[in-house]
Parts: structure tokens; sequence; C-alpha cells
């Protein structure tokens, strides 16, 4: 690169009050001007709107500058808006650098303008400093696989994998359990428009069964994602089914004669189904599995009815766990979520009295497809239950104890709950106590008063201290904030609005894919606002509630969503990449490892004959802790070079000196 | 195994019941109660505010004591002193300058405390140093047909770094009467409030919470209330006679310290039990259980 001498613009953002309201952004400009290869400063209302960024395109072109450095908020916000106006007038992007003095300077000290004014001088300094180092840099670029993966086959995961579909992408998706359909196929009916699942859900899963460019792993996990954006190779366990699929025609002969039965997990345990099942009878795909800890074959070694009855040969003992492997260039995670587990709550008896369940086993309880195929008992004795308590929040929403976010989905099931309750049992009692109602949504809030006015329901606005069994009544002490008096109430059966907590299977993806999480455990989105849909792991996206706890509409408008993004990322041929990456001075470097140790993206690989390190392009993310790590100087980050670190600090410590 | 042993002022007089029991049951198992020389009043309720460092003196010159003894532990029964202790103990051994502070106004003192004493409570040493399988080798009346429920009140059990046991769950009480023989019930309201202190003032709330605590063990099918506290034990125990005073519909129900239970389950003498300090008189159930003639 030929030496030149530097030619710098700066431009200094008053963010309206933002930064102007305790910045005084004139006398950054003049201090600016004094610095040796500043040649232009100025200052603007609003750099980032479309009048600011003109005048930096224009400014650039006018004084022919070659470096520029905009004084506003943070890099994250609006570096690239800078480096795309400077490469239309014709400036190598990477010659652009931001000085933040607003989230470090102006909104730290808004009430020292002096102090703020001293520091955003030297923030912009030194990265005038910085500029005059940068070298000019292209984007590396890597080819896209034109296939996704979706983790997880709930409303969510189909939502996302028929958009992609049907826009004639092909897509692998994977579900651990026999069907796909989750959570949603366990509803009884759906909030706030009372259609039932099965009208709504198994179309869709008929449609992602049969649609040419799905490849469906069902009763299969993920088990190991390497590579990047565009690039990812995937290792799915298809767990030994014991069931022939491509020989088995779902007659449900085998299902029919199987005498062992064990307790459903769709049923949450509360009805039973055979050692060789499907999920439910509108599974997708319909073939059964074999559980080979119920089976008696396998556990005894007697039996065999089902492979006597089967009617093409397809029942196979020596089925074996299998593994396969696909490319995929983008990755949606849409894993869902768990109720919390009522034994952790002391208060609510430890799940230990029977007639005490949590909401969706109330859902299976009242659900036409349930166990008692919509009549409405309890567990303990079969009986009907007279009365019936709801118990909002329980576990949410309580940071002394459990969980301070809000399930979000609670109040409005439980409204849909004991109005479906009611029209079971007319004569039943429905108490339903809540923190405060919460419902946030398109007709939610007419929902909920229509049921709360038109049924008869009891809701008491106070939180329930403790609930113990007495005979064969469940008995809970509660407050009524409003009249300020304690309340005592026996009733038949109590429903638990267990919070909502991310699924086992989103933490295992989440370690897999190396993910960052909420202090929670949700999948933490790469901005909360502004990139709902995308982690901060280019080429991973999210969806539904292992992001946040969500209800259904808002699960399929974030899986079309990340449907979307991925499409637009097939769209292109190529991806591009930062060039700002860690390089590797072969001369120097003598393949110590430290800095593949202390790489968190698995970008470094050692070649052991010719002892030198070197770094992928694409996976590298330029976070520089190989460079921090290496002895010998022979990693270095671009454009953070030691020499401008140097630099940067001489000039930082001027004033101090 | 002798160990130092802290009593406090109930355990002298309306609680003699609960010491003379627990000294003699612990005899049985082998281990010896030695009372600590000039002790005084435990504190009585820990004190919360930061900067009240008298409030801490009371309890640390109790540990005081027990270091001088030569000893490194001490042995409580009453809730109120084992919470007080423990929690006083806790507050020097986290705040050295404030143990400092103690210890200069204590300067009349021979030596000084440095937070070395372990605080212990009787039913700590039943569980963790002797065992339930130890004690059950020594039950010679097992307490069959005599259904329990286990009453801790709130000052075994918090806060929690003051607890004994799981504060929402306890189940200490449970296995003892367990490995005694006893027929135990699950007591929900184990952990409810008997009302504490408003029993001077307040008579009613104590009487109400007494006739709540009661009347739902009832409910439960439970015969004899057993626990370790003797403010618990005054408020469930004596204001029954306010309970059937206020409510027609009242009946009475036995409440018993553990160890009395040990002492029947272990066939002591029955004067050990000191019964005749109760206001429930716990004799007519168990003679109707078969536990004594």
């Amino acid at each position: 690169m030929k030496k030149r001498e530097p030619r710098i613009g700066v431009f200094v953002c008053h963010c309206g009050f933002n930064i102007a309201g305790s910045v005084d952004v004139n006398k950054v400009k003049e201090e600016a001007l004094k610095i040796p290869g500043v040649v232009y400063a100025t200052t603007y209302v609003f750099m980032c709107a479309q009048p600011g960024q003109n005048l930096l395109i224009e400014k650039i072109k006018e004084y022919n500058l070659n470096g520029v450095v905009v004084a506003n908020c943070s890099p994250s916000l609006h570096e690239l808006t800078f480096r795309n106006a400077a490469e239309k007038a014709g400036l190598n992007p990477y010659r652009v650098e931001i000085a933040n003095i607003r989230e470090q300077a102006s909104w730290p000290h808004w009430d020292e303008p002096e102090k703020a004014t001293k520091k955003a001088i030297e923030i912009v300094k030194i990265t005038v400093e910085k500029v005059k180092k940068d070298i000019e840099l292209k984007p590396t670029t890597a080819p896209v696989t034109k296939r996704a993966l979706v983790i997880g086959g709930g409303i969510a995961g189909i939502q996302a994998t028929l958009d992609i579909a049907d826009a004639g992408y092909e897509v692998v998706l994977v579900e651990k359990n026999q069907s796909i359909g989750g959570h949603m196929a366990q509803l009884s009916e759906t909030f706030p428009t009372l259609d039932c699942p099965q009208c709504i859900l198994t179309p869709k899963m008929v449609a992602a069964g049969s649609h040419p460019n799905i490849k469906l792993y069902t009763y299969s996990e993920v088990e190991e994602i390497t590579g990047f954006v565009g690039n990812f190779k995937v290792k799915i366990k298809k767990k030994a089914r014991f069931v022939d699929w491509d020989k088995c025609t779902g007659c449900g002969a085998c299902i029919e004669v199987c005498p062992k039965k064990v307790p459903s997990e769709f049923d949450l345990g509360l009805g039973k189904r055979k050692a060789v099942y499907t999920d439910f009878p509108q599974a997708v795909p319909n073939y059964p599995v074999i559980d080979p800890d119920a089976c008696l074959f396998l556990r005894k070694g007697a039996c065999r009815l089902c492979e006597k009855k089967c009617p093409v040969g397809a029942i196979k003992f020596d089925d074996r766990d299998e593994f396969v492997e696909e490319e995929v260039g983008a990755v949606i995670v849409t894993t869902g979520y768990e109720l919390m587990d009522k034994k952790e709550m002391a208060e609510y008896g430890y799940g230990k009295y029977p007639d005490v369940v949590d909401a969706l086993e109330f859902e299976r309880l009242i659900a036409p497809t349930g166990p008692t195929f919509g009549k409405v008992i309890r567990p303990s004795d079969g009986k009907e239950p007279k009365s019936v308590a709801f118990i909002h929040c329980a576990g949410s929403r309580d940071p002394e104890h459990y969980w301070s976010y809000c399930s979000k989905i609670c109040c409005m099931y439980i409204a849909k709950q004991a109005l479906l309750y009611k029209h079971a049992v007319p004569d039943g009692v429905v108490y339903s106590f809540y923190i405060d109602i919460r419902a946030g949504g398109k007709g939610y809030e007419e929902f909920v008063e229509r049921i709360r006015s038109e049924e008869d329901i009891v809701y008491i606005r106070g939180r329930v201290s403790r609930l113990f069994q007495v005979g064969d009544k469940i008995r809970l002490y509660a407050a009524d904030t409003f009249t300020g008096e304690k309340v005592e109430v026996d009733v038949d059966m109590v429903v638990l609005a267990m919070a909502i907590r991310p699924s086992e299977g989103t933490f295992d993806i989440v370690k897999k894919l190396k993910l960052a999480t909420d202090p929670y455990g949700f999948v933490q989105e790469a901005h909360p606002k502004l990139r709902p849909v995308e982690t901060l792991m280019a080429g991973v996206f999210i969806a539904g509630a292992a992001q946040a706890p969500k209800d259904i509409p808002d699960s399929v408008a974030q899986a079309s969503a990340a449907a979307s993004k991925v499409v637009s990322l097939f769209s292109q041929d190529v991806i591009y990449h930062s060039p700002i990456v860690a390089r590797v001075d072969t001369e120097v470097c003598a393949g110590c490892g430290l800095c593949r140790d202390s790489c968190a993206y698995d970008a470094i690989e050692i070649d052991l004959k010719k002892k030198i390190a070197k770094v992928n392009e694409v996976l590298c993310e330029g976070c520089g802790a190989c460079s921090a790590v290496c002895p010998s100087g022979a990693m270095t980050l671009t454009n953070y070079t030691k020499h401008q670190i140097i630099d940067i600090l001489d000039i930082a410590t001027e004033s101090w000196r | 195994m002798k160990i130092p042993y802290y009593p406090g002022c109930t355990l002298k007089n309306t609680a003699k019941n609960f010491e003379v029991s627990s000294i003699e049951t612990a005899r049985v198992l082998g281990v010896e109660f030695e009372e600590s020389p000039r002790w005084n009043c435990c504190g009585s309720v820990y004190g919360m505010a930061r900067d009240n460092i008298m409030h801490q003196i009371g309890p640390v010159r109790n540990l005081l004591r027990v270091r001088e003894m030569g000893g490194h532990e001490v042995v409580t029964l009453c809730s109120m002193c084992y919470n007080t202790l423990k929690r006083a103990n806790n507050f020097v051994r986290k705040n050295k300058d404030k143990l400092e502070v103690v210890n200069a106004i204590m300067y009349l003192e021979n030596t000084t405390y440095d937070g070395s004493i372990e605080v212990l409570h009787y039913l700590e040493i039943l569980r963790d140093r002797i065992g339930f399988d130890e004690i059950e080798k020594h039950v010679k009346k097992p307490l069959k047909g005599l259904r329990v429920g286990a009453y801790y009140g709130c000052l075994l059990v918090r806060p929690l770094d003051a607890a004994l046991d799981d504060p929402e769950e306890p189940g200490v009480m449970e296995k003892l009467f367990e490995v005694l023989g006893a027929e135990v019930v699950d007591f929900p309201l184990k952990t409810e409030c008997c009302g504490s202190y408003q029993t001077v003032s307040e008579k009613d709330i104590v009487t109400e919470r007494t006739r709540k605590i009661i009347d739902t063990a009832r409910d439960m099918g439970i015969d004899v209330i057993a626990l370790s506290c003797p403010l618990c034990h005054f408020n469930l125990d004596r204001r029954q006679k306010n309970a059937l005073e206020k409510y027609i519909d009242f009946k009475t129900m036995p409440v018993l310290y553990f160890s009395q239970l040990m002492a029947l389950a272990f066939d002591l003498p029955l004067d050990v039990n000191l019964f005749d300090k109760h206001y429930v008189d716990p004799l007519p159930v168990l003679k109707v259980r078969g536990i004594i003639e």
C-alpha cells in the first residue's frame, strides 16, 4: 500500500439534544480541526438522516477525504450507515470510524457538560488516530448452500418450514417426537377465536408432511452442527424406531394388538398409550415407533405380537440409532417451551396432590381429543369437579423465589379454560386468582371481558399463599387485595398456570450452536426491537417460544419473519463477511496453539506440519482474543494492530501525563 | 458424647417439660447436655437493625460462655434461642468489624469471642450426629397408632441462613416420628405462624391462629401436634382455653414437644414429661391409642 498523507474529515452529530445537550459540539469541531491530518470538520443536527449522509458524501468529494470520523452514537447502530454512505462517495468503507460520544460521553455525563465535552474531544482524537492507520479492505465472500434446517416441529417450526419450502428452497425439519405438531396439538381450543387445533394445525402438518421441498426427520435429534453461515454441516441422530417406515403403511394393526400400556407423554401421563405408538391419531408422519423401554419383547424377550400381525413385515426389532449428515446454509431454532414443573413449588404442595394439575394437563382434560374425550374429571377419583380454582402466575412474576418474567399467555388461556369448563360443567364454580389481567392482543381484552361478565367466573385479585388437601377437597389460603380480606376456599380441583420455561431441547441446541441466552435460558435475539428473529450467530435464526413466552399468533408471525430472513439470505449466491479478521504473520508464528484455545468461534486451526496457525476468515468474528493472547505478536486483528493501539493509548493518555 | 447446652429462660419455667424430656432422651442416646455456666437471656428476638450492636451482645456473650467451657459448639432446645444465637453468630462472622465492637463493649470479660462456636439444635444432633437408624434401636414402645402432626412454626426454618431444614417443606421431625413408630400425618400448616408475641397484647389474633391450626389438624385426623418451640407451645396449648371460650364448636387437642414423644417411645418414666404443665392433658388420647396404660 502506498503511503498517503492523511486527509481526514470529522463530522460531529448533535443527535438532537442527546449529544448537544451536554457536549459542546462546536468546541469538539474546533478541537478536531487542530488535530494533524484533519482537513475538515463540521457539526450537524442528525448525521444519520438523509441530509446528514448527503453532507458526508459531498464533503468527502469536495475535500478529497481519505478517512472519516463520525462522532455520534454507538457503532452498533450506525457504523454500517456511514460506511455505506462513504462507499457511495468512492471512499473505502473501512476508512470510516465511529467516535461514540453519545453512550460514552454525553449520556453518562449529562449533568457535567465540561467533563462530557472533554471526554468527547478525547474520543474524537483517538478515533482520528485509528483511522490514520486503517487499511482499505474488501469483504470476504463465501458460497451459500440454499437449503435450510429447522429444529423443532411445533407450530413455529412448521410455519417457518412451509414458508421456506413454498419459496422454492429445500428444508430439513428435525423433530424429537414421533410426530410434528408440538404443544399446539395438545391444546383443546385456541384463544381468542376458539378454533380447535385440529382444524387449523393438522392441515399445516399434512402440508409439511407431503411437501416435495420438505425433508422430515421426526423421532430424530440434532447431534452436532459445525460450519458457518451459508455452509453448515448437520449431524442428525435418527433414533431407533423398530418400525421400517419405508414399508409401513400406517394401518395401525400393530398398535391394536400390542398388549403393553404405559402412560402417554402426549397426554402428560393422564392417559395411556401402547408400547408401539404414534403420538396421537392425527400424527404426521402417521407411522408408529416402538418404545424400547416399554416393549415386552425388547425388555423381556417375549411377545412379538406386532411382528406377527404386521401385514407388510415392517417390524424391525434389530433397529439401531442411525446418523445422517445434511448440508444447509441457514438454521432456524424453534425448540419451544415447557411448563415449569409443579414439583418445584413448595407452597402449592410440591406436586403431591393429584387434583392440583398444571394448565397443560387441564388442557388435555378438557380437549375432545384428550384421554377423557373432553369430559372433565379430576385425576384422583375420576369425579366431575364441581369447583375449580385457577392460579395465575405460578412461578412467574416472582423474583423472590422463581422467575421474574411474565409468562404472557396464561391470562388468556385461563379465561379460555374457565369458559370451556363452564360449558362442560354448567353448575360448576370457578375461582380465578390473579395479580392483574394482561390481555394485550387483538381481540384479547374483549375475549376476557366477555368471559368474566357472561360466565359467572369469580375473579379474585390476589395470590394464593398456600394450598393443601383436606379430605377430598383442596383448601386454598389467599388474599383479596381489593377488599383487603383473607380468602379461604375449598375446591375440588386446582389448575396452576405454571411459568413457561425454555424446553430441554432449547437448552441443548443453545449449547450445540453456542447461542447467547437471556438470564432465564431463552435464546437471545440479536436486537430486541430491530433484529428480533436473528441471533448473534450469523445464519442462525429463532422463532416461537424458544425466544420468549409467546402465543400462537406471535409464534407464527415470528416464524414467517425468520423464514423470510432465510429466503433473503438464499437470494444471494455468495455471502459477504466482514474483513476485520485476525491474520497470522507466518514468519513469526510458532504454532503454539494458544490462539486456537482462546477462540470462541473455532475459527483457528494449527497446521502441525508447518507449525503455524491458520484463521478461517468466514468463521472469525474479529473479537481479537487471539491477538491479545499471542505471545509472539504473530496474530494481529486487521485495523486493530498493536501499532494502532499503542498510538491510540499515547493520544488517550496525553492530557493525563 | 458431652455437649455444651444453652437452656434459655422458658426451659427453666413453662417449658421445664421440654428440658427434662430432652436431657433424659439425649442421655438414652449417649449424649450428655452440659449446661453453660452464667448464661443470660438469648436476646429473645434477633435484632434486625444493622446498627443496633447492643442487641447482638446478649447472644454473643452466651457464645463466649461456651468458649470459656472449652466447647466449640452449643446445643439449644428452644427454637427462639436457636434462631437468635445462630443469626447473631452468623452476623458477627460476616461482619468482623461489628464483632470487634461487640468485644470492645464486653471489655470486662476475660476473653474475646472469635466467631468459632457452632450453634446447633437438638434436632440437628438427632439427625446428623446420632442418626435415625440409631434412634430406632432405642425405641422400646413404638408409638403405634398415634397420629402425629409435626409443627415447625417459623424459627427453625427461617430465614434460610438459620434454617435447619427446607423452609417450605421441612421433614426432620416427620422422619423422627416415623422411627418412633408413630403414624405421621403430613400437616400442611406446619410452617404457619402461631401468632408469636401477639399473645401478650393481642390475644384474639393468637386465639384465632390456634383455632385454625388445631381445627385443620383435626380435619387431617391428627391426634397430637408435636413441636419444638416453647412459644408455639404456649400459644397452641394455652390459647386453646381462649378458643374454647370464643368458639362454641372448638375441640381441644394435646400439643407435645418432640422430646416428649421420644421419652414415651423410649419407655422412660412418665414423670420426665411433666404432663401437668400442659393445659390440654395428653393422657386421655395416649391412653385411647394404647401408648400408655
